[in-house]
């Protein structure tokens, strides 16, 4: 077969496309329409917040945000209406972080010891609990802050203060150790802790067993197979895990509403016996709210939503650039 | 049947010095049990520093059981259990006053698929040894030049010792396992099927590699490759099972067990008629 110069053109490219058959095609669009519905939900949810607190954030501008009052007019005018969240977002993010820093080292050290160190039995007896534990509802743990952890904690508050007292963080004006973000903030800390050793003692699992073994192989401990191996190969797991439980602090209503005195005024100290967060807010003022008020309640709503948002964001973001390199 | 093998295998250190104790490692009627399950039976074979023992045999005969027994990596699966004793240098490293990371350092391990560590670079890699088992060291590179030579890996990644591990390929990432392995100096090296993860290519290189450190140490490997094992090994031991727990059939010098086994089954297994 001769080999004619016309035929060394290169000839047109055709363009492949994956064609699917029915079932596929069918299963596709069930699956879409599951993604796409939980999008929708989060932009209405979103859209819904923004379209009725629009007149708060006209009316107050930056002023609802970094404000610190929250007052009801008296209608006629005599007294306006003087609404903004500041010390609650503050508040928040203060609870959220001291929950997050007592509840890492609790959940990193339990999910270490249920992987590597626990015999069979109790492994899975712990784990289960783990599960158990971080499904139950914040309401109990709240009440459990209320009746039992609240006096421990207050005593725990007063050694706080008497040690560290120097410390802008942990000075209190009032010698009134009850009710405060630190009391709080352990109560959101147990609630949280078991969502966070789950995931984490999940991700620990997966770590590559000839990965640890070598380790074991060149005469390693087992901590420093689990420092050499388990914690880098977990860490953007437990970022991940991390992230779950702070969205459930940032969040979290009932807990705080019940445990800490909700004040309107800029507080960052510890120890002190007065904080509050959004979702507590909205639910302290929520019941007798004037229209108006309603507004702004809603406007803190849709602040609360762009946090986590945020937040999330944030960490999908560390939890891809720490996995990126490998 | 052990009565034989005993005996073929005393012939193996013929060249070695008359001293009972062997330099490198010694097991002793051994047994290996995983809970009930009976997995190995009375396994007696030497390895003197210097050879190249290659463990052949059909899979689930107990090879890596037995294998994992030499350093102490068995007792790691909950329910292990054994009997009998293996000596390195001449003392039972199952005595209960031994610390078995200090055995482990001693009696080192390559795995079948390559795993540098994925947090570190090529010299964090040969260097973790040494800082898992807290090793006072000098001069950290002049031991990565060293073990990488020796692995047969410096000349390939002297420019570049600060790239992951995973930016090499298979059979280097294997041979940087190797180097890995070599820094915290040890006098057995255990491999575990080193290559059946990688291409025709890169196994003759770890095999140059292999008999280079049996100039010094004494290297056991499992394959499941019997020209590997004809070309790389010193001695043979051929391990079968017959649905029970796995024996040892007979143990020789390699081009004895390949061109005139004691046994009919060695014979079939070799040229291949099962397995």
């Amino acid at each position: 077969m001769s080999i004619s110069p016309g035929l060394q053109a290169t000839p047109e490219a055709r363009e492949l496309s994956v064609i699917f058959n029915r079932a596929d095609r069918i299963f596709r669009r069930i699956v879409t329409a599951g993604a796409l519905t939980s999008l929708i939900l989060l932009g209405l949810i979103g859209t819904f917040l923004f379209v009725r607190s629009a007149q708060i954030f006209n009316d107050r501008g930056l002023k609802f945000i970094t404000g610190s009052n929250w007052t009801a007019g008296s209608g006629d005018g005599v007294i306006p209406d003087d609404f903004s969240i500041g010390p609650m977002l503050t508040g928040t993010l203060l609870v959220s972080l001291i929950a997050l820093v007592l509840s890492m080292p609790l959940a990193i050290g339990g999910a270490l010891f249920v992987e590597f160190y626990a015999t069979p039995g109790l492994k899975k007896v712990l784990t289960t609990l783990l599960d158990l534990a971080a499904a139950i509802p914040s309401l109990i743990f709240g009440l459990w802050g209320v009746v039992f952890f609240s006096s421990y904690g207050e005593r725990w508050s007063d050694l706080l203060n008497s040690r560290f007292g120097w410390l802008p963080l942990m000075k209190v004006q009032n010698e009134v150790f009850g009710r405060s973000p630190f009391v709080a903030g352990c109560v959101l800390a147990s609630l949280i802790t078991p969502i966070i050793t789950s995931v984490s003692r999940e991700v620990f699992s997966r770590t590559p067993r000839d990965l640890v073994d070598t380790c074991y192989a060149l005469g390693s401990t087992r901590w420093g197979a689990i420092k050499t191996v388990v914690l880098p190969f977990g860490k953007s797991g437990v970022i991940g895990g991390a992230m779950l439980g702070l969205g459930r602090a940032l969040g979290e209503t009932v807990a705080v509403y019940l445990l800490l005195n909700i004040v309107f005024r800029y507080n960052f100290r510890i120890l002190e016996s007065e904080g509050g967060n959004i979702a507590s807010l909205i639910a302290l003022k929520f019941g007798e709210a004037t229209e108006y008020e309603l507004k702004a309640l809603v406007a803190a709503g849709f602040v609360l939503f762009l946090l986590t948002l945020v937040v999330n964001i944030v960490a999908a973001s560390i939890v891809e650039r720490s996995t990126r390199h490998r | 049947m052990s009565q034989t093998v005993q005996t073929s295998v005393m012939s193996m250190s013929d060249g070695q010095s008359e001293s009972p104790v062997v330099l490198g490692l010694e097991t002793r009627n051994i047994h290996a049990w995983f809970g009930k399950h009976h997995v190995l039976k009375d396994i007696s074979l030497k390895f003197p520093e210097k050879t190249v023992t290659g463990l052949i045999g059909p899979s689930g005969c107990g090879k890596s059981t037995f294998i994992r027994l030499l350093n102490r990596m068995h007792e790691f699966i909950p329910g292990a259990a054994m009997a009998g004793q293996v000596l390195h240098d001449g003392h039972d490293i199952y005595s209960p006053e031994v610390d078995a990371a200090a055995i482990r350092l001693k009696v080192g391990m390559v795995f079948q698929k390559p795993n540098p560590f994925p947090a570190m670079n090529i010299r964090e890699n040969v260097l973790s040894g040494i800082k898992l088992a807290h090793l006072k060291v000098a001069d950290h590179d002049s031991i990565v030049e060293r073990c990488l030579t020796r692995a047969g890996l410096w000349k390939e990644v002297k420019d570049r010792l600060t790239a992951t591990g995973g930016s090499l390929s298979g059979g280097q990432q294997q041979r940087l396992c190797i180097a890995r392995s070599l820094a915290v100096e040890p006098n057995v090296l255990l491999m575990d099927e080193p290559c059946s993860a990688l291409d025709p290519g890169s196994t003759l290189r770890i095999e140059e590699t292999i008999k280079e450190l049996a100039e010094k140490i004494a290297v056991v490997i499992v394959t499941h490759n019997m020209q590997q094992a004809a070309r790389v090994s010193d001695y043979c031991a051929f391990f079968l099972t017959d649905g029970g727990p796995g024996y040892l059939v007979e143990a020789d010098a390699t081009k004895k067990l390949f061109t005139n086994p004691g046994d009919t089954r060695t014979a079939d297994y070799v040229q291949g008629k099962f397995g």
